[in-house]
């Protein structure tokens, strides 16, 4: 039996966390940084043991999930809001994952952020986002759920501009914020839609009055409109704009909330409301449409990065996009099944550019090079998260990601050769970015430091390292798509089917082009991008999205085009109402003050011509 | 036969006096002298009704603002005296201190 309180505390503890950190250790204990990384540590172990205890308690459930009676929380006339925490194989799941991750970028944290200023602040806010994000899973209703969706988004924000000082944070972390407040909208208007139509905000209950008491046309407006906000948070085109400048942030802040976690909010959103999506082919389409769309779109423009960090972006928005696709086909199995695997290895893979960083000085891929000889466990852990992550039988990536390519042949065949096309990209990219880094000669690094310098780095980055290792390979293994509620492959059984090796045999020429191209030299990068030197540009200035917002919608449609309006309609309409009002006044004022003319006769005319007035007025009405 | 009417306009007519010369006169001992004619001109009202109703209290009245007016007389003119001491003049359109 799981009590309640357990599950409250799952959430709570890491928000407490939180608190003692700003409250206590921060302002009298500011010396000793490391006291808030226990801290922050120790909360989270304790949510893992919790949430631990919860999966067992729902394997052990029947029909695999804990029914927990909603609390009220606030009354408005006869509107009656309420919180409450349920958790079903969805949400223990979607549990582990968060705790475990978390807990292993918290223990690499303290390497890397080692002697950094706002060492008590980072784990202030780790803590924050680690508890957000658990009571985002176990929100069991709408309005809970919609908070914690914006407190993760907040400590988005606070984390990617934890440099603040530098311009291009704060830049990155006010885009970040202001594009996925457009999704954020969308989920908005849906809320109160579904809200109006049925008066409940509880997901469970939704599941089931929603689609008796909404149109068709509704229900489908309803999904899109919390599709929206899962567009935003998971940035799938097209407001994908916001993740790869995230990248401004602390790498282990890009390892836990930009590539295992919040960005993969919006997967766990549609796939907790997908009953509602499940109602309606047009949003289910609209929802694999998108996914694959960006799934490929995406893995285009990592094919040229240069900054290691950045390929990692674009290849979580392409996993992203995977998932979604996954969700659109129909399988919320496999999407969470890749979400779980996907959020082990590519945390592993950033914490991995992390330490490299950490050794060099850079992200830039063209300053590294050799890196195999001085940081050999860094460069195993990254070779098996991109084999994982390539979808190499039989690592983890492969499990889910053949999954989700089952479910997309069954549904949309075009969507499907888009994404055997990005199995292809995904593979190249990725060895295209361990070839540049580890293979070859070390080619600088940042001026300052030169090859001898190069070290591994210290064993407490190293340890998280091995863990998130172990589980990019075994993960897969895991019957999670059939806890889930899909069906799951058997070890050898799954090589019998003629589809796997399809993707195996792109996966491994990907990773043979990227192997031919960065290792052996057989073809020269540069000759490529010569020949295709059209496309290459348009995919290293990322399709111009970011200046066909910013210089388009921003700046003419915007600052140009409505923003005049509105600021002629500021200063001729609101301002003139305002100066008119006392322009008026003053107006007014002038001519009254003829009256008092200060002459004392003037105003003793005045009372003689009341006081006849009066006495004319008593003769006249009262006889 | 002279009747109650007579004192009444009578008396009238005075307080019309005296109001025009409070209200149009500059010069301070000018409208001084019109306030007394004006409290005059309740005296010979009050007086007549006395007389009228056959009560005293209208005469009682009278002579009590007869006191007042002397007194009254005696503070607006020592206060016309400081004006003129000070200013070199009794038209109250000059004593405009108070004025904005």
């Amino acid at each position: 039996m799981f009590p309640e309180a357990a599950g409250w505390a799952i959430f709570l503890v890491p928000v407490l966390s939180f608190a003692i950190i700003s409250l206590i250790t921060r302002p009298f204990f500011n010396s000793r940084p490391r006291i808030s990384a226990y801290i922050t540590i120790a909360s989270i172990s304790s949510s893992l043991i919790l949430s631990l205890w919860a999966l067992v308690s729902v394997i052990q459930a029947p029909g695999h999930a804990i029914l927990l009676e909603p609390h009220d929380w606030v009354t408005i006339g006869s509107t009656t809001i309420q919180v409450g925490i349920a958790i079903d194989s969805l949400t223990a799941v979607m549990l582990i994952v968060i705790t475990v991750v978390s807990l292993m970028v918290q223990i690499y944290s303290q390497g890397y952020m080692h002697g950094d200023g706002g060492y008590h602040r980072y784990f202030a806010f780790m803590s924050l986002f680690t508890g957000s994000m658990l009571g985002l899973v176990l929100a069991s209703n709408l309005v809970m759920l919609y908070v914690f969706w914006e407190l993760v988004g907040l400590c988005s924000y606070l984390l990617i501009g934890f440099w603040f000082h530098r311009p291009e944070a704060a830049r990155a972390a006010v885009k970040a914020f202001l594009v996925t407040r457009i999704g954020d909208f969308g989920f908005l208007a849906a809320i109160i839609f579904l809200y109006a139509k049925t008066g409940t905000f509880d997901i469970a209950e939704l599941y089931v009055v929603a689609p008796a008491l909404l149109s068709a046309t509704a229900l489908t407006w309803a999904a899109i409109g919390i599709f929206s906000g899962a567009v935003g948070k998971s940035a799938q085109f097209p407001l994908h704009t916001w993740l790869p400048d995230a990248m401004e942030g602390p790498t282990p802040v890009s390892a836990l909330i930009h590539a295992a976690t919040m960005v993969a909010a919006g997967v766990y959103l549609v796939a907790r409301t997908f009953p509602l999506f499940a109602q309606s082919p047009q949003a289910m389409t609209t929802v694999a449409i998108i996914g694959g769309f960006t799934a490929i779109f995406a893995a285009s423009m990592g094919l040229v990065m240069t900054d290691i960090k950045r390929v990692l972006a674009y290849s979580t928005i392409s996993q992203l996009g995977y998932m979604m696709l996954g969700l659109g086909a129909g399988s919320v199995a496999f999407a969470i099944f890749h979400l779980a695997n996907h959020a082990f290895f590519k945390s592993l893979l950033f914490l991995g550019a992390g330490s490299v960083n950490h050794a060099t000085g850079t992200f830039d891929m063209r300053e590294m090079g050799g890196l195999k000889k001085y940081m050999p466990w860094t460069y195993a852990a990254f070779l098996i998260a991109s084999l994982s992550i390539a979808g190499i039988w039989p690592l983890a990536g492969f499990w889910s990601k053949d999954g989700i390519l089952l479910h997309a042949w069954g549904s949309t065949p075009v969507l499907f050769y888009l994404a055997m096309i990005t199995v292809f990209m995904t593979a190249f990219y990725m060895f295209r970015v361990v070839f540049l880094t580890f293979g070859g000669s070390y080619r600088g690094g940042s001026e300052a430091r030169s090859a001898h310098a190069l070290h591994e780095s210290p064993k407490v980055m190293l340890i998280p390292m091995v863990i998130l290792a172990i589980l990019s390979i075994t993960s897969g293994w895991l019957p999670i798509s059939g806890f889930l509620g899909g069906e799951s492959m058997g070890f050898f059984e799954v090589l019998s089917h003629p589809m796997p090796w399809v993707s195996l045999i792109l996966a491994g020429l990907g990773i043979l082009l990227a192997y031919a191209m960065y290792s052996a030299k057989w073809l020269s990068p540069e000759a490529v991008g010569r020949r295709f030197q059209a496309l290459y540009r348009v995919l290293w200035n990322k399709y111009w999205f970011d200046e066909l917002y910013e210089r388009v919608f921003i700046f003419s449609v915007l600052v140009d085009g409505l923003f005049l309006v509105l600021q002629w309609f500021d200063t001729y309409i609101v301002d003139g109402l305002v100066n008119g009002v006392a322009g008026a006044t003053i107006a007014a004022g002038g001519i009254l003050r003829r009256l008092q003319t200060g002459q004392l006769q003037v105003y003793g005319l005045a009372i003689f011509i009341g006081v006849l007035a009066i006495a004319a007025c008593l003769f006249i009405f009262a006889p | 036969m002279i009747g109650l009417e007579h004192f009444l306009i009578l008396s009238a007519i005075l307080f019309s006096i005296g109001i025009y010369g409070v209200l149009v006169k500059r010069n301070a001992i000018a409208i001084l002298m019109s306030i007394e004619i004006m409290l005059n001109a309740v005296n010979i009202a009050m007086v007549a009704f006395s007389r009228y109703l056959a009560l005293l209290t209208g005469q009682v009245f009278a002579i009590f603002i007869i006191t007042v007016a002397a007194a009254e007389a005696a503070v607006g003119l020592a206060i016309v005296v400081a004006i003129y001491r000070s200013r070199r003049t009794v038209d109250v359109g000059e004593v405009d201190l108070m004025k904005w």
